[in-house]
């Protein structure tokens, strides 16, 4: 049933990886923008954060691979089928009036999930090289993991009128 | 009154009789010999089977009107033609001719003290192998014009050609017994012989298939159709032709659809025309519209219908001027067209693909069932030399700016597949670039920028028919002013009287009205609508000098000169 | 699929304009113009020969958020310009945005015809099952219960089935896609582009504003059991049979797709008056 693209050596390891840093880097700047378009001035601060932040590690990854074009390498292995790419639906739990609680719940799943795929690769891998590094990736991840932990301390779950808004929808077509 | 310039035959028959039939080969004969002529058909309701007229007028000089009253009426039968009611009149000099056995005269004919004559037309056809009543009647019409036999032989072979020779022997055999039948009869009017033309060529076309070759004349090469009473020809004329050159038809699920085919045509920089009636004309204003705000030029043709509502599909009225003019909500300035006679069809139809292309606009050519589908003989009408110019953008530096001002008000439209040049077409009030916006700054710049690249513009002189001097005026439009110029030449002798009919409803011309009006101190309104629409168009948009007069009815009695000329003696007394 | 067929600059960036989405944040249509962006870029179309032609509602707003040519039409005639489109010029890549109200209540004719003509292009309904952009109103497709300020109490009305609709009218590929899977629907997206004729890919896509009951359906969904059949009544039976929530490619088929030739004659217009002569 899960089938992500086979990792055949190093290079299609640090593709992947990195694919799942870039895809993070465009979701929070995404998030960003929407959340400039809807005037929710706190969370375009956190989003642009957590986007600089996912652009460092991909930068890391991509130094890593040299002169290997990372973003061919990772089309060429195709597409996950649905479901199982790390990089879920988060698009979908965005909200106008979402505080930084809910982005870093945001976040804390998406570094979760690459966790788990990174963890799943060390499980299953043969070639020991990829297990190695795998290994070396599921380490960063349990670090981003705990410091989005931390960074939730520091913002209260919110109540559960956070959404309320008094005004009703407008109408624009 | 009859005599040496103009006569008029009406063909009667039911039930496949054929009188139409007849009327056509008429026409087409007597024009090859050289006369000018009008036909127009009237029917009744029935799909087949129902009882039909042709409604000839020949003359020696172009027409552009029906008569007053049939010279020669020829009845194949007579059966439910009193619904035929005022069209068909009879005068105390014309004759009938008369079935026997083809039931009651009407009594619009039979009231009018016309001689009538019996000519056995159903029995004299059945005398024939494979006899038709038509080609009876037709020869008697021949006999009674002095037209030969002979002339009509191409027109046979041509038209019966893929009915087998058979056919086209009876049919000879026909229109033979039915010239030695007229010659016992007394048919006083003659037509003058006909001066031979000069090498011009001539043509017998309806108003429907020259508006489609104005359309490729103009450079449309993409029409949309949906069929309805009584534009289905122009689209069905323009099915064959576009392709030959180069160009397709596509039928549409309805006049929704056509009208956003030809604006997603457009788009893609193909010019681009629909045609259809009133009823078809309602449902397309939304997308007027559409067209008008994201500038994209498209043409359609509306024969108009009597009205309102389904009204009579078959019939000519002037009634849907108010929608041409006033249909699209909001402001949204456009063409609007009027041709004025089968041939200036061509004209005003490819005149309006040019406007439409340069100005980036829509522009709404107002037709009628009596022009439209009106066969008349006609000289070619003249090559015109413009073709519709289209500003298209070329050069990208910069970020390109689709509804950029510009000096005529005019921006050049990026053409899909031109890189660089990506934007959004959008009925959504928009910037230069093309975004939506709600801004007064922008919603204000853009309706000054279209409004003006109209108001700018020159349309030189087509812009309207203006014609003689005097203080006394006609207005009329469309298909009415042929009838007008009749009445004003026949009153030539006693008073001067100007004609003037805009071709070009909107935008409005306020100066060359002003100066078409200039001296003129009485204004006789004349128009086919009940609600006097052009009227009101005028004292809406012009300043009519003098005393002004309105003649306004509704159909479907097509005007008639005689009409306009006791209107306008009337107010001169 | 080889990377040398590829346009040299078809990243999905490539394919997103500047132009911030009006969209409610956490609306299934941003995914869906991942989606579009990341299909463009596999399929390495040049945006100047690509063309997104819409109507009216949230998801017909999309045009101006990509970098192609754009046309945002009126109310539930996207279809109709695309076809005038498309049949003069075959050289573009039309595909056409569409909401589950535009597309087949307004649109629901133009649906038919278009499936019918088999004219090659990709029409792309997102369905949310309600009128979102003007507030809350029950769509074709939106189920018999739901409330609303319209419809209290719901409709009563069994929602239709679009995609068994467009095989009987002669859709030549059916998929439906999530938003919620936007790599999965970049995928859909591919081959109904790249596949010949009228292909209709509905996206099931939540409103976050007017139906959050929707959230549910990233767990509902789950991936076609059988691949795609070229047997459109076998391909309707499965759709009427699913729970709606079947995602994948349902069906191929094989029509032929309508064309007229367009140039290559061009007989002089004088010959074609030779007909009116006397």
């Amino acid at each position: 049933m899960s089938k992500t693209p086979p990792i055949a050596n190093i290079v299609d390891l640090l593709a992947l990886a990195h694919q799942i840093e870039a895809n993070a880097v465009q979701r929070y700047t995404e998030l960003a923008e929407q959340m400039e378009t809807h005037n929710n001035r706190d969370l375009v601060a956190v989003f642009r954060d957590l986007a600089r932040a996912e652009g460092i590690h991909a930068e890391e990854i991509r130094k890593m691979a040299g002169d290997v074009d990372l973003v061919a390498q990772a089309r060429r292995l195709g597409r996950w089928k649905m479901g199982d790419s790390p990089e879920q639906a988060d698009l979908g739990a965005a909200h106008y009036l979402m505080t930084p609680w809910h982005a870093l719940q945001l976040a804390l799943t998406g570094e979760q999930q690459a966790l788990a795929f990174f963890t799943s690769i060390v499980d299953t891998t043969k070639d020991a090289k990829i297990k190695d590094m795998a290994a070396e990736f599921v380490e960063e991840e349990a670090e981003h993991v705990n410091l989005v932990h931390r960074l939730l301390r520091k913002y209260p779950k919110p109540a559960d009128s956070w959404s309320e808004d008094d005004d009703p929808p407008a109408s624009q077509d | 009154m009859p005599g040496a310039d103009s006569i008029s035959i009406a063909i009667l028959g039911s039930g496949g009789a054929g009188a139409l039939t007849a009327g056509n080969f008429l026409l087409e004969a007597a024009c090859a010999a050289g006369w000018h002529g009008l036909l127009t058909r009237t029917v009744g309701p029935q799909i087949r089977g129902g009882e039909a007229a042709a409604l000839v007028r020949l003359a020696t000089h172009p027409i552009e009107c029906m008569p007053e009253r049939y010279d020669l009426l020829i009845g194949i039968d007579w059966l439910n033609a009193h619904r035929f009611g005022a069209e068909i009149e009879a005068a105390p000099h014309s004759l009938v001719v008369s079935d026997p056995r083809g039931g009651d005269l009407p009594a619009m004919i039979g009231r009018a003290g016309a001689r009538v004559v019996e000519v056995p037309i159903k029995e004299m056809a059945k005398a024939i192998p494979g006899g038709r009543p038509n080609m009876i009647a037709l020869g008697i019409a021949a006999g009674l014009l002095g037209l030969a036999g002979e002339i009509f032989t191409p027109v046979i072979e041509k038209r019966l050609a893929d009915k087998g020779a058979a056919a086209v022997e009876a049919s000879r055999a026909g229109l033979k017994a039915g010239i030695e039948a007229a010659a016992d009869l007394d048919f006083g009017p003659r037509l003058s012989p006909v001066k031979p033309v000069g090498g011009a060529k001539r043509w017998l076309v309806s108003g429907n298939e020259t508006t489609g070759l104005g359309a490729l004349r103009g450079g449309v090469r993409f029409a949309a159709a949906y069929p309805i009473t009584p534009a289905s020809e122009i689209l069905e004329w323009l099915a064959p032709n576009l392709p030959k050159v180069g160009g397709v038809l596509l039928q549409a699920e309805d006049e929704l659809a056509a009208i956003n085919m030809i604006i997603g045509a457009s788009y893609g920089g193909t010019p681009a025309l629909t045609a259809t009636s009133g009823p078809g004309l309602s449902l397309m204003m939304e997308a007027l519209g559409l067209a008008t705000a994201s500038e994209i030029p498209i043409v359609v043709v509306d024969v108009m219908r009597a009205g309102p509502s389904t009204g009579i599909p078959t019939k000519s009225e002037q009634a849907d001027l108010n929608i041409a003019v006033y249909g699209i909500h909001g402001d949204a300035p456009h063409l609007v067209l009027a041709p004025q006679s089968v041939g200036d069809c061509l004209f005003t139809t490819q005149w309006g693909v040019h406007l439409a292309e340069t100005l980036q606009v829509p522009a709404i050519v107002l037709s009628d069932q009596f022009t439209g589908q009106a066969i008349a003989a006609i000289d070619r009408p003249a090559d015109i030399a413009f073709i519709g110019q289209r500003a298209k953008a070329v050069d990208f530096s910069g970020i390109y700016k689709r509804y950029a001002m510009t000096a005529g008000g005019v921006s050049p439209m990026a053409i899909p597949g031109t890189r660089g040049g990506q934007y959004t077409a959008d009925g959504l009030t928009h910037n230069e670039r093309g975004t939506p916006t709600s801004s007064e700054g922008d919603h204000r710049a853009q309706l000054d920028k279209r409004r003006a690249k109209l108001d700018q513009f020159n349309y030189g002189d087509h812009w309207a028919t203006v014609e003689g001097s005097g203080e006394f005026a006609v207005i009329a439009w469309g298909s009415l002013t042929g009838a007008a110029r009749e009445a004003v030449a026949r009153v030539r002798d006693r008073l001067d009287v100007r004609l003037v009919a805009p071709r070009l409803l909107l935008p409005i011309q306020p100066e060359g009205f002003a100066a078409a009006l200039d001296g003129v101190k009485h204004v006789l309104v004349v128009e086919q609508s009940h609600g006097a629409q052009f009227h009101r168009y005028l004292r809406a948009h012009y300043d009519l000098p003098g005393t002004v007069r309105v003649l306004n009815r509704p159909g479907p009695l097509p005007m008639k000169p005689s009409e306009i000329e006791q209107a306008i003696m009337e107010w001169r007394s | 699929m080889s990377a040398i067929e590829l346009h040299p600059t078809c990243k999905p960036g490539d394919y997103k304009s500047e132009v911030n989405p009006i969209w409610c944040p956490g609306c299934g249509d941003y995914h869906v113009l991942m989606a579009f962006t990341r299909a463009f870029a596999e399929l390495g179309l040049a945006p100047e020969n690509t063309v997104v032609v819409s109507g009216i509602g949230c998801s017909s707003r999309i045009p101006a958020y990509t970098t192609c040519y754009g046309f945002h039409g009126v109310h539930g005639r996207s279809l109709a310009l695309a076809c005038g489109l498309k049949v003069t010029r075959p050289d573009l890549t039309v595909v056409v945005a569409s909401g589950d109200g535009d597309g087949y209540s307004i649109g629901g004719n133009h649906f038919l015809h278009a499936c019918r003509r088999n004219i090659d292009m990709t029409y792309v309904v997102m369905d949310n099952r309600v009128y979102g952009m003007t507030k809350g109103q029950p769509s074709p497709t939106t189920e018999p219960d739901f409330d609303t300020a319209l419809s209290p109490g719901g409709t009563g009305l069994s929602p239709f089935h679009p995609l068994v609709i467009a095989l009987a009218s002669g859709a030549n590929f059916v998929a439906r896609a999530f938003s919620g899977a936007p790599n999965e629907t970049a995928s859909i997206l591919v081959e109904a582009v790249r596949h010949p004729g009228f292909s209709f890919v509905e996206i099931l896509s939540p409103c976050v504003t007017f139906r959050p009951d929707e959230r549910e359906w990233k767990s509902l969904v789950h991936a076609a059991p059988v691949a795609a059949t070229s047997d459109p009544a076998k391909a309707a039976r499965r759709i009427m049979t699913d729970d709606g929530f079947n995602i994948g490619i349902l069906y191929r088929g094989e029509r032929r797709p309508y064309q007229p030739r367009i140039g290559g004659q061009n007989v002089d217009l004088a010959d074609l008056e030779k007909d009116f002569e006397l």
